[in-house]
């Protein structure tokens, strides 16, 4: 019906504008919207009204094409997972070819081995992280009045704004091989040196003490916000029925704290598909001995596309990636959702 | 929405008493462990640093210390004898960072202001449209691709500024934030005739100061630390950003520890290297210990990152 409405006001976008010229033009009363289209106006009500939501629309106009065309445009790109790619052809006149990326990509090794490492790391990270911030913010509370906390939160803090690359070279200083800090410690402790960039097996500890490093601050904040918000007199109820430090935690900061915590896992859960590409690609500095343990979905992707130029393989994955992702995301959320609706993402 | 409780719980953070002042054993303890986890997270950047300022021969000799050996500037200097390419990716850096952080902070608090507004009628469906792109998003390949061959943006500047522009979790925080500016001073402006525009530049954005702040620094530190950009886009050595340059020259350095310059002066590789990521990472650390009380309250207040 409103395509109908649009083609019949047509005409009036076109209304001739007052000619500027018109000696009247500035005393003349002036009607909100002389050019306005007459679906438009019954769109947005009243004329008030309209000119306010044509306003505001014209205010988000900016971000909403932006949005268009960094996000929306390439959720629809992501056809080309079923397509044979090719630069000169683009997206649109590239040839079909059904499943025959997926084919590929699941007929190798590294699909497993992507997907293996991508929700083991992960997993790893969501435990590691969110006991660690835990502990960090009980401890935080405890000397929360200290003057020194401020030096802790800062020292804490200060990991999550650097950079993943600058963060290769915080680890080659402590791993290389040659003059590594690492290197001496071991050494002192009296084991034989490890080549660290040589031995896979070490890789999911290293990258999970890393990813630790970086958000211990901001995930220990959040919880800590948590349990400065817990109200003083439940403490004080626990105390007088003869509640120690550790029984007022276990019986009423972590209880209180459940909701959030819980909500934190679950959207750490929904995206449990998509890895930290930086962690992953610069810390082990995109060295093939140690694919097996340190390759992940997305520095596949990467790798597929940019080195290897195979952007079928690249696209698939990437598919692969998204959908599983988002199904991950709106499970996750249903699950919340089912816990309370207040603490869903949607 | 989850946000609006990690919302609540981050307002809760200012008002504690601080009256308690006797040291029971436990805090005794939590100081001691926050010590020792606090001086673990250190050391890397203490290493890096004490590294920089060492002696190249030493530190071949003897390895990397916490504390510099036969303290040394040799790095920096030969760094800043030829400052061209650093000096560049710095310009680049900085000019990303400044009309990264300017233009997306005014596109997304204009995106970020309608969706506040309870009578704007197409809110329900612009509030889906921002937010679904953080549940679901094509990957690289399709944003690759889109880049290069659609946009044409590969080698020019834009490419670094462009993608980042509009944030779905940073308009939704402040919409948040807009959303809980007082109905009355609106009214009153309202009535007292202003439009929409002169409404949002002159009431809303300077009452909701502090919010903008906090996005405004989420912005210059994702443009600052930014490498993933150029990663994908960037050829031209002339537009490497700083950190994308790091990058270049961390995968370099065997080669040129293998290719002994023409110059006939020792390269010093270990603490040049060391020294580029001090100047690297030190201006955005410098921001951080300056405006560090925005940036913790902005991340309690923006509770999820995306």
């Amino acid at each position: 019906m409103i395509f109908v409405e649009a083609l019949a006001s047509v005409p009036t976008c076109f209304a001739p504008i007052e000619d500027p010229l018109d000696s009247h033009f500035l005393t003349r009363p002036q009607r909100p919207f002389p050019v306005m289209p007459r679906f438009i106006a019954r769109f947005f009500g009243s004329s008030r009204e309209a000119q306010s939501n044509l306003s505001l629309s014209l205010m988000a106009s900016p971000g909403v094409l932006l949005l268009f065309v960094f996000a929306y445009l390439p959720m629809v790109g992501i056809v080309i997972a079923f397509k044979d790619y090719r630069f000169d052809a683009g997206i649109l006149d590239s040839a079909w070819v059904g499943l025959e990326n997926f084919k590929f990509l699941f007929g190798t090794d590294a699909a497993w081995r992507i997907t293996r490492n991508t929700l083991l790391m992960n997993t790893l990270f969501i435990i590691v992280s969110t006991a660690g911030s835990l502990l960090v913010a009980l401890l935080m509370n405890e000397v929360y009045t200290s003057r020194m906390s401020k030096y802790y939160q800062t020292a804490l803090f200060f990991p999550y704004f650097i950079s993943w690359v600058i963060v290769s070279y915080f680890l080659f200083a402590l791993l290389n091989g040659n003059t590594g800090l690492m290197k001496k410690v071991v050494e002192t402790l009296g084991f034989e040196t490890i080549r660290w960039y040589r031995a896979p097996g070490y890789w999911p500890v290293i990258l999970t003490l890393a990813h630790l490093w970086n958000g211990l601050g901001f995930g220990s904040l959040i919880y800590l916000a948590g349990i400065l918000g817990i109200s003083p007199e439940l403490f004080e109820a626990a105390r007088i029925d003869g509640a120690g430090k550790l029984a007022q935690i276990r019986f009423v900061t972590l209880p209180l704290l459940y909701p959030l915590i819980i909500i934190l896992v679950l959207l750490a859960i929904g995206r449990i598909f998509h890895a930290d590409f930086g962690l992953f690609f610069f810390l082990p500095r995109d060295t093939p001995v140690l694919y097996r343990t340190t390759d992940v979905i997305d520095t596949f992707v990467y790798r597929s596309l940019v080195e290897l130029g195979d952007i079928g393989m690249a696209a698939a994955a990437g598919f692969y990636q998204s959908t599983v992702g988002f199904g991950m995301v709106v499970l996750a959320n249903w699950i919340v959702r089912r816990i309370n609706v207040d603490y869903s993402l949607f | 929405m989850g946000v609006e409780l990690l919302q609540k719980t981050a307002q809760a953070v200012p008002d504690r008493d601080r009256t308690r002042t006797r040291w029971e054993g436990s805090q005794v303890m939590a100081h001691a462990i926050l010590l020792l986890i606090t001086l673990v997270c250190l050391i890397p950047m203490v290493l890096v640093i004490s590294v920089s300022f060492s002696d190249e021969v030493r530190i071949a000799k003897e390895g990397y210390k916490l504390f510099p050996v036969g303290f040394s500037t040799f790095a920096y200097t030969y760094i800043l004898k030829q400052p061209q390419q650093i000096l560049q990716s710095y310009g680049i850096t900085f000019l990303v960072t400044l009309l990264g952080t300017g233009v997306g902070l005014t596109i997304s608090s204009l995106l970020a202001w309608p969706l506040a507004r309870r009578d704007f009628k197409l809110r329900g469906i612009l509030s889906f449209y921002v937010f679904f792109t953080l549940l679901f998003n094509g990957g690289m390949v399709p944003f690759y691709i889109l880049v290069t061959r659609y946009l044409g943006l590969k080698d020019n500047i834009l490419v670094l500024v462009l993608p980042y522009l509009v944030t779905a979790w940073f308009v939704l925080i402040l919409r948040t934030s807009f959303a809980q500016l007082p109905g009355e001073i609106l009214d009153a402006a309202r009535i007292d005739g202003s439009g929409e525009w002169r409404m949002f530049f002159q009431i809303v954005a300077p009452l909701s100061k502090p919010a903008l702040a906090t996005i405004s620094l989420f912005y210059v530190l994702r443009y600052w630390n930014d490498w993933f950009l150029a990663l994908l886009f960037i050829d031209d050595s002339g537009l490497y950003p700083l950190q994308y340059l790091l990058y270049v020259l961390m995968r370099n350095i065997q080669f040129m520890a293998s290719n002994p310059q023409t110059t006939g002066m020792p390269i010093p590789t270990q603490s040049a290297r060391m020294a580029m990521a001090v100047l690297a990472f030190g201006p955005a650390l410098f921001t951080f210990l300056l405006l560090q009380k925005y940036f913790v309250r902005g991340i309690a207040v923006g509770g999820l990152k995306g």
